[in-house]
């Protein structure tokens, strides 16, 4: 290392969900260098060998505390791909619907609980002391009202989560969604009392996360020069459409180079190279491979994987999926992943009140079905972070092999074989470092991927792609 | 401020208009006005972050107005400003200048496996704090040590078969007592109560597994808005479907919570067997491994001293219930003694207790010896959730085997149908129709509101005649 380099390590990155732990080199007041580490480890789809398929829901939800019901949604599909079945178009508004206010409650307590602490002057009282220097740029008024919308945000994002209970039974980690459908009939009260909190959630952003994350944009102009990364983003569809199978809300997409392109999901790859994997050779049988975790690996520093398309580390998350469909294309970089968040609560909540109204009090919600006996499953879906992928084997009833693929594992991955840095890793270089002390910018940019650790580390096959998932 | 046995009334008696919280906003407000707010440190282990996330859906007040001008929330991942070195360094202060004063709340397992290396929390100064050390130093300083959620109070799912990571709960790697808040995640108020309960009047009153009695002194089961289906043996064949969730896998007859109280969450509006979904456990220690797939009945188990097998479980237990809830006109009926003396509890007891030990229970020499076993009913109760347990127990060290396929998915028990009739279903007694041997569901067919029931079969239980 040259002399006037610098290594900054930052451990854990607080506000974060998991445990993440970003070390950055910097040379002449700006980041050279960067490394990403999700420094907890769980092994979730060990746990799930063996168990009843029909479990794969309820477990796969307890990964994380903030998205539970992207795991479950995603977990209902791969089963229900299995099982070859359809659910009914209630069962389709239910779902979005109780995954949508979880979106609502992820995006507000994203903004305000993780992200805004790092913009404003706050309180001195715990949990906000201690703190570097605050020398925020808002005026002293604007500052206290954003103060004020971060108490009145507590409450909104309850609201946000109480919605996803009068569907889902409770939250975090819901009951409502099952494979096969949705649980809770759409009775008139439960229509009636999900509407007015939507209406009020919806109010809050409009009125007051929207405008919030505006006026950052408005005080912290070089923000945007922050955190661009590589340009590269992958979105998969989310929120199908009731009635048109295989449409989607959000559609997904690829855009490289500022073209929009198909997702080819025989191009996904993954690589372990520096992650605290075993390397092992290629099993035969893709599906026999054992995951060895082995910390002691020299170039290891990371437990999460590196998935690449076509070689890419691509980005991913509200952004990217705005930008897919169209919505947001003002730019890539730190206050517009902020800013596409807001807009995309905003579009979501709407969405919602169109489905919402298209409920229907009686129709069925739940299409039973035999669990397969052998058969393989595939459930991908947009979650709040970006694309989410569930594979499912199952074999004589139980679950020979699952694999989970999570949008912070695309953010959030080392580098690769080749070197590729991970998204993060390369939207931190050039990041200027004011006071190595107190590297606040650094966390502002990692904060606007809105890191979600718990779902980016668990255990995954090594040395295999997801080509292997593509024979169904 | 409320006296301890007030705010014990209010934390048993929440409901969907009362909120534990919102009774406490005023007194809480009141017991710390001036005072030193007491200091609480939040340690996020190998979690989902689930409780933290729970915890703020709290409310009135909530968790902003409760961290604002309640507590000092010195550490806490999610909330805290603090980043990297500066944020271990709180957790060293806190060690040195605040020790035996504040609360530790640890949420997730804490992993073993070498060293605890597969958590590492922060560092500082080149030192890595791994969850473990950090769980073993934090706690020896602490006041009080909260363990929020089941994985920080039992281990959960993080430490199912095969724990990967050799996680452990909380109380299995430090040797202070643990308060143990279960549930997955752990409802706002069980949380919000604990600690209220701490800061107010010290450690709450435990049970075995050292859960607050408060909220996890009863089963889910005997809770249960949905109990009389199950008495009925109206039974969910799939989640959505209505009725009681027994045969599609509830847990609720083992497990201890209030949620059927309580609803879910904050705002208290449901909760999952109200979401037409079976309890899955989640707030009992042998969640997960121990209580077998979500979606399988509770498995065969003897009972004491009932010549049955154990998926009659729900038949005794009705049995049980219909004793203890307004059995009166049932067993009376039932033996067709209704106005022939049968004027005690024990006696009406006994005619029900009779029933299930599968005798005749219209014969009149049965009355005396069942009497003295209705007195132990609440015993035998007891006994019928912990034979469960055990067979539960039995059949967890084969779940990893090829068991799965070999557990009936509903089961199917012999003598179900002629058995059936004799067992309780307590609907008004106009409706009961004489015991003729038609099969029960042609008779549910024949059967009209204001059928042919004479005036004398009317139980009106008022002594007239």
């Amino acid at each position: 290392m040259a002399p006037d380099k610098t290594l900054v390590t930052i451990n854990p990155v607080t506000r974060s969900n998991g445990l993440l732990k970003v070390e950055v080199e910097v040379s002449g007041g700006k980041v050279t260098d960067a490394r990403c580490s999700g420094i907890f480890f769980r092994g979730f789809e060990l746990i799930l060998q063996g168990r009843d398929p029909r479990d794969a829901g309820y477990y796969a939800e307890r990964i994380c505390g903030i998205c539970s019901t992207a795991h479950a949604t995603a977990a209902a599909m791969a089963l229900e791909d299995a099982a070859k079945i359809q659910v009914s178009d209630n069962a389709v508004l239910l779902r979005n619907l109780i995954f949508g206010a979880d979106f609502l409650q992820n995006h507000l307590r994203h903004f305000f609980f993780l992200g805004l602490p790092d913009y404003i002057d706050t309180p001195e009282i715990p949990p906000f002391t201690p703190h570097g220097a605050q020398r925020a740029s808002l005026p002293r008024a604007i500052n206290d009202r954003m103060m004020e919308h971060y108490r009145e945000s507590f409450r909104a994002s309850q609201m946000a989560h109480e919605m996803t209970v009068i569907f889902g039974g409770k939250a975090p980690h819901v009951h409502g969604i099952v494979p096969g459908g949705a649980s809770v009939k759409p009775t008139i009260d439960r229509v009636t009392r999900f509407g007015a909190a939507l209406e009020e959630v919806h109010r809050f952003i409009v009125e007051k996360y929207l405008p919030d994350a505006m006026t950052l944009g408005e005080y912290y102009p070089e923000d945007f020069q922050l955190g661009t990364g590589y340009r590269n983003l992958i979105a998969f569809g989310l929120f199908p459409k009731p009635g048109h199978p295989g449409i989607w809300t959000f559609p997904p997409g690829i855009a490289k180079d500022g073209m929009l392109e198909e997702v080819d999901q025989k191009a996904i790859q993954e690589d372990i190279k520096h992650s605290w994997f075993r390397e092992q050779p290629k099993p035969e049988n893709p599906w026999e491979g054992v995951t060895v975790p082995d910390l002691e690996k020299e170039e290891g520093y990371s437990w999460v994987k590196a998935p690449r398309y076509r070689g890419m580390a691509l980005e991913c998350g509200p952004l990217a999926r705005l930008w897919v469909r169209g919505d947001y294309r003002r730019g890539i970089s730190t206050l517009d992943r902020v800013m596409a968040r807001a807009q995309d609560a905003k579009k979501i909540s709407e969405h919602m009140k169109e489905w919402l109204e298209m409920l229907h009090p009686d129709a069925p919600t739940y299409t039973p079905f035999e669990v397969p006996k052998n058969a393989e499953g595939i459930g991908l879906t947009g979650a709040m972070r970006g694309p989410l992928g569930h594979w499912v084997r199952i074999e004589g009833g139980r679950i020979a092999h699952y694999q989970i693929v999570t949008p912070s594992a695309w953010n959030f991955s080392p580098r690769d074989g080749r070197g590729v840095r991970g998204p993060v890793e390369e939207a931190l270089i050039g990041t200027p470092v004011a006071d190595p002390a107190n590297p606040v910018e650094v966390g502002r940019v990692v904060r606007s991927y809105d890191a979600c650790l718990a779902c980016g580390t668990h255990v995954f096959e090594p040395g295999r792609g997801l080509t292997a998932f593509q024979i169904f | 401020m409320l006296t301890r046995r007030e705010f014990i009334k209010l934390c048993l008696s929440a409901t969907a208009s009362l909120t534990l919280s919102q009774s406490l906003a005023v007194e809480i407000a009141k017991a710390f006005a001036g005072a030193k707010k007491p200091p609480v440190v939040w340690l996020e282990a190998c979690t989902c972050t689930g409780d933290i996330l729970s915890f703020a859906n709290t409310i009135n007040p909530d968790l902003g107005k409760f961290i604002f001008e309640t507590i000092d929330l010195l550490y806490n991942n999610t909330l805290m400003k603090a980043q990297g070195a500066q944020a271990i360094e709180v957790l060293e202060n806190a060690l040195e200048k605040r020790r035996g004063e504040y609360i530790l709340v640890v949420e997730g397992t804490v992993p073993t496996r070498d060293n605890g290396r597969y958590n590492i929390i922060g560092e500082r100064n080149g030192h890595a704090w791994t969850a473990l050390e950090a769980t073993r130093r934090l706690s020896e300083g602490a006041q009080a040590v909260i363990a929020a959620g089941t994985c920080a109070a039992f281990g959960g799912i993080y430490a199912a078969s095969p724990n990967p990571s050799d996680s452990r709960p909380v109380h299995k790697v430090v040797k202070q007592p643990v308060i143990n808040v279960p549930g997955c995640p752990a409802h706002p108020d069980w949380l919000m109560g604990t600690i209220t309960h701490l800061l107010f009047y010290g450690r709450p009153e435990l049970d075995a597994h050292h859960r607050p009695k408060l909220f996890f002194g009863e089963t889910i089961h005997n809770l249960c808005q949905r109990r009389s289906y199950f008495d009925n043996s109206i039974f969910a064949k799939y989640p959505g479907d209505g009725g009681c969730m027994y045969q599609i896998g509830c847990k609720g007859p083992v497990t201890h919570a209030d949620c059927p109280k309580r609803l879910w969450s904050g705002e208290h509006v449901n909760w999952p067997v109200q979401a037409n979904t079976p309890c899955i456990g989640c707030s009992s220690p042998e969640f997960t491994d121990g209580l077998g797939p979500f979606f399988v009945p509770l498995p065969a188990t003897p009972l004491p001293r009932i010549t049955t097998t154990a998926n009659r479980v729900g038949g005794a237990v009705a049995v049980a219930t219909a004793l203890a809830i307004g059995g009166h006109l049932a067993g009376t009926v039932l033996t067709g003694r209704l106005g022939k003396g049968a004027q005690t509890d024990e006696d009406i007891a006994g005619v029900g207790a009779g029933e299930a030990t599968g005798e005749d229970a219209s014969g009149k020499e049965s009355s005396d010896s069942s009497g003295q076993e209705a007195r132990t009913m609440e015993e035998q109760f007891t006994n019928i959730t912990s034979n469960v347990k055990k067979a539960l127990k039995k059949r967890s060290s084969v779940l990893n085997s090829a068991e799965i396929e070999s557990v009936p998915q509903v089961p199917k028990y012999p003598g179900q149908k002629r058995r059936r009739p004799k067992f309780i279903r307590p609907r008004p007694l106009h409706y009961w129709p004489k015991d003729d041997g038609t099969p029960d569901k042609e008779r549910r067919e024949a059967r009209q509101p204001n059928g042919s029931s004479e005036p004398s079969d009317r139980g009106d239980d008022d002594g007239s005649r």
